[in-house]
């Protein structure tokens, strides 16, 4: 473990000791720089075994102390009382910026802009934890989905402007792209109106992850075509909310942080186009897979823990003079859950290592995670409360905020539905 | 230990396959079983092709890459052997040999055998001379393997052993068997049960062939009067035959899990198959909407089982694999082959239920296939035996 002796106050330690001292703000972002070094080295192993669908050694470091620091600084009971307390605040600030020291927020931003660059396996290690303790963050729409598309679409001025504030924890953005109630990017149809200032806008982005909270909003329009059309699609990106923008609170279920975007008549700046107009599509696709990977990962996370904390109930709670878990008709449904869960836990892996690897079927992919990875998770909210009596539809049991969060990231950047049809449409029928 | 450089390898071996798999055996094996090499005193082989391409693989120990090279095998470690195997893959090089001797017997005896055993039987599974079959199940003892009746009688230097055996894979076409007998009822029915192997053709071994769905007849009932064993012939100690029997079903149950390795691929695939069978409509989507859902979901479910069997691989090699999620394998991946064969026959339409091989030979295979396919999700453990092991072994749920 020689890469950790590079933080010169760390001496030795171990990687608590790291994470705690990254943590107090000394070090910034040394723990993944460190890990990466380590992983650079083992490079040719991967060669021979082809893509990886397991995390290395630096992965599991990170995924380890990430694991033990939400453990301890952004758990459920955390979550909980965040949604409690009711005052709108829909992550803990400090908490956050605790992660961003870690340099969590640079793990997928190119080191040319002030990232780490350490990859979606790494990234979807995190949201994997995450998903366990539910942690709030606006890691996925931030860090993630805003600052791909400002990488994959931004001019290098803008590139240069927003990645390192991004990294760095500065700034967060969140993303506009639906308008319906049903994940459909290609049916945007906000018109973007030139005017002499630039364009007019007015119309509605809806269910906008981080919506409320974000510093700042790239926002998906039409600058041409209609309805289904990949020609045509436009990204702006807004500093400031323009005079006519009104951000609504959307409130769902899973108590995160969501708004509409309403426009009426804003003007917004010539400049404020995210790279060029009506060139939105490719830059859009790719960031759409890379922020559905992620989220893939976390609602794994999601998963796992529900089903983890059903077998412990199955294992604990008597009936009959017996324990729940001996009956055949329990065990063979948790047996079932658990296959599907292993299965399904592969393509999320898989999706993640093909967009490390630039493989040219990430598209393929990621569907076919997002796809299993919702009907997995759906499968086994509802055996998990199902499994639990009827503690298992109190607002007590933590399984039931598990529930919800499930439900609503099925739905986000599309339900099964959705890539099912892209994926049959890849495949050619 | 010496390190292997295993990009040489990878490019030696290339060079030898290139070399040495005869052209005809690196085209697809015919759809039926009729390809494939079982081995044994009975085996007719189709070509001298498939002669040489044995020979030379078995001359390497090659038919059997990760066994010891004393016993004949390739002494390959887990990455050279998946590296020969994606060679052999990169080629369309098909198998030189498979059976049960390969899968199951081997692996046992390399486990519990003594060192007379291993010499003896080992080498002539390599190379194919001898042909095993498996006498586990008895009429009264299926999934309840260890209610088996079949009885040893201890005589000195031999056991004498009477009995019923059934669904004997290939009993009419094997060599030898290797047999789960009761040694001692006295106790619980898991202890006094021994594994013993004899020679088909001992005085007092009877098989009767016993048709399938598809007329064809894999397996036998298989019936045992004063069948002398000779002592020597005892696997492991008396009494230890269920550890032993169990060891080996988890290689038969990891054999089964990639069952489609061993089925030759149909000639198109399934998206091929309903393009020309179901057809598209003007949007370009499959017309039938509830049969297009269908091929995404198990397009997609043998996606993620093909990755799973990959990054287990992979995280054995990196030491962190948990053993407990193994024992999903042959469930999910015989109810795969089981929905996939369904699939096929469903996007067929009438023609998936042809039963014409004369005229109609590549449907009438897919009908086989499906209606085969019905057993894989019985034998070896039925799906319901390995839920319960699931639930039992990985997820330590309490039993009643
Ligand atoms: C093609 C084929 C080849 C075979 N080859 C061989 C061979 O070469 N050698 C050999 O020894 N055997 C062989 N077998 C036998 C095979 O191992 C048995 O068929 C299998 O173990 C099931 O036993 P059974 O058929 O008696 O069914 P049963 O055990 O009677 O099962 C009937 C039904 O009850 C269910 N069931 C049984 N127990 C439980 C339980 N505890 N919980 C829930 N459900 C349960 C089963 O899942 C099944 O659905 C072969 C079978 C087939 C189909």
């Amino acid at each position: 473990m020689d890469g950790f002796t590079a933080c010169p106050e760390n001496g030795n330690q171990n990687l608590a000791g790291i994470l705690a001292h990254s943590a107090h703000g000394r070090c910034k972002g040394d723990l993944i720089r460190q890990l990466k070094g380590i992983m650079e080295s083992y490079s040719n192993i991967q060669g021979i075994l082809g893509m990886p669908l397991v995390l290395n050694e630096e992965q599991r470091m990170l995924r380890d102390s990430v694991r033990d620091f939400v453990k301890d600084n952004a758990n459920v009971d955390h979550f909980r009382k965040l949604r409690d307390q009711g005052n709108g605040q829909p992550y803990d600030a400090d908490t956050w910026a605790s992660l961003v020291e870690l340099g969590i927020s640079g793990i997928c931003i190119p080191e040319a802009h002030g990232g780490l660059e350490f990859g979606y396996l790494a990234m979807g290690a995190v949201f994997e934890e995450f998903g366990k303790q539910l942690t709030a963050s606006p890691l996925l729409s931030s860090a993630v989905f805003g600052a791909s598309l400002i990488e994959l679409a931004g001019t290098d001025t803008q590139k240069s402007k927003y990645l390192p504030a991004i990294a760095s924890g500065e700034l967060t953005v969140a993303v506009g792209i639906e308008e319906g109630s049903h994940h459909a990017p290609l049916y945007t149809m906000l018109p973007l109106v030139e005017s002499d200032a630039g364009f007019i806008l007015s119309g509605r982005k809806a269910f906008v992850m981080d919506g409320q909270s974000a510093d700042i909003l790239i926002v998906l329009a039409r600058s041409s075509g209609g309805l289904g059309d990949t020609e045509g699609l436009t990204l702006l990106l807004l500093e400031k909310d323009p005079a006519g923008l009104q951000r609504d609170n959307v409130r769902m279920v899973d108590s995160r942080d969501y708004a509409d975007l309403v426009f009426i008549d804003a003007e917004v700046s010539a400049d404020s186009v995210l790279g060029d107009v009506g060139e939105a599509f490719d830059p859009l696709v790719l960031s759409l897979d890379r922020a559905r990977a992620c989220l893939a990962a976390e609602m794994l996370g999601g998963a796992q823990e529900m089903f983890d904390r059903t077998i412990a109930y199955l294992q604990e709670r008597d009936q009959f003079g017996q324990k729940i878990g001996s009956f055949q008709a329990l065990q063979h449904r948790a047996a079932d859950m658990y296959t599907e869960l292993e299965l399904t836990r592969s393509t999320v892996m898989d999706a993640l290592s093909a967009l490390d690897e630039q493989r040219d079927d990430i598209s393929q992919a990621v569907s076919t995670a997002k796809c299993r990875i919702n009907d997995t998770s759906l499968h086994i909210a509802n055996e998990a409360i199902q499994m639990h009596g009827g503690i298992g539809v109190t607002d007590e049991l933590d399984i039931g905020l598990f529930f919800k969060r499930c439900h609503v990231c099925v739905n986000l950047l599309g339900n099964s539905g959705y890539h099912s049809e892209r994926f049959a449409g890849l495949n050619g029928f | 230990m010496t390190e292997i450089d295993y990009d040489a390898f990878r490019a030696e071996t290339r060079t030898w396959l290139e070399d040495n798999c005869p052209a005809s055996m690196r085209t697809p094996p015919a759809t039926d079983r009729s390809d494939n090499v079982m081995g044994g005193s009975k085996f007719d082989f189709k070509s001298e092709d498939q002669r040489v391409w044995l020979e030379r693989m078995a001359e390497r120990g090659w038919t059997a890459p990760e066994w010891p090279e004393q016993y004949g095998g390739g002494g390959l470690d887990p990455k050279q052997a998946k590296i020969l195997r994606k060679e052999m893959a990169r080629l369309n090089c098909r198998a030189p040999l498979i059976g049960h001797g390969l899968w199951m017997l081997g692996p046992a005896l390399l486990e519990y055998g003594s060192e007379e055993q291993k010499l003896q039987h080992l080498p002539s599974i390599i190379n194919g001379s001898v042909r095993w079959c498996q006498g586990y199940s008895e009429p009264g003892a299926g999934s309840d393997l260890a209610s088996l009746r079949c009885k040893a009688e201890d005589k000195g230097d031999h056991y004498l052993v009477n009995g019923q055996k059934c669904w004997t894979s290939d009993g009419d076409k094997a060599d030898w068997m290797f047999c789960l007998v009761r040694t001692d009822d006295s106790g619980p029915k898991q202890q006094g049960i021994s594994f013993v192997l004899f020679p088909m053709d001992t005085p007092g071994v009877a098989v009767r062939p016993v048709p399938l769905l598809t007329g064809e007849s894999h397996f036998c009932d298989t019936f045992l009067e004063n069948v002398v064993v000779p002592k020597e012939n005892l696997v492991g100690k008396e009494g230890e035959g269920w550890t032993i029997a169990k060891a080996l079903l988890v290689h038969e149950r990891n054999m089964m899990s990639s069952m489609d390795d061993t089925m030759p691929a149909p000639p198109k695939s399934l998206v091929e198959y309903a393009i020309e069978y179901v057809g598209l409509n003007e949007n370009g989507r499959l017309r039938d909407q509830r049969l297009r859902a269908r091929m995404v979901s198990q397009m997609m479910n043998k996606r993620a089982l093909d990755l799973t069997q990959s990054r287990a691989f992979e995280e054995g090699m990196a030491g962190v694999l948990d053993m407990r999620m193994t024992s999903i394998f042959k469930y999910a991946g015989t109810e795969n082959i089981k929905d996939n064969t369904a699939l096929l026959v469903d996007v067929l339409g009438h023609s998936g239920f042809r039963w014409d091989a004369e005229e109609h030979y590549e449907e009438t295979q897919r009908t086989a296939a499906w209606m085969n396919a019905l057993s894989f999700t019985i034998a070896g453990g039925s799906s319901e035996v390995q839920l319960n092991v699931i639930a039992k072994r990985s997820l330590e749920l309490p039993q009643q």
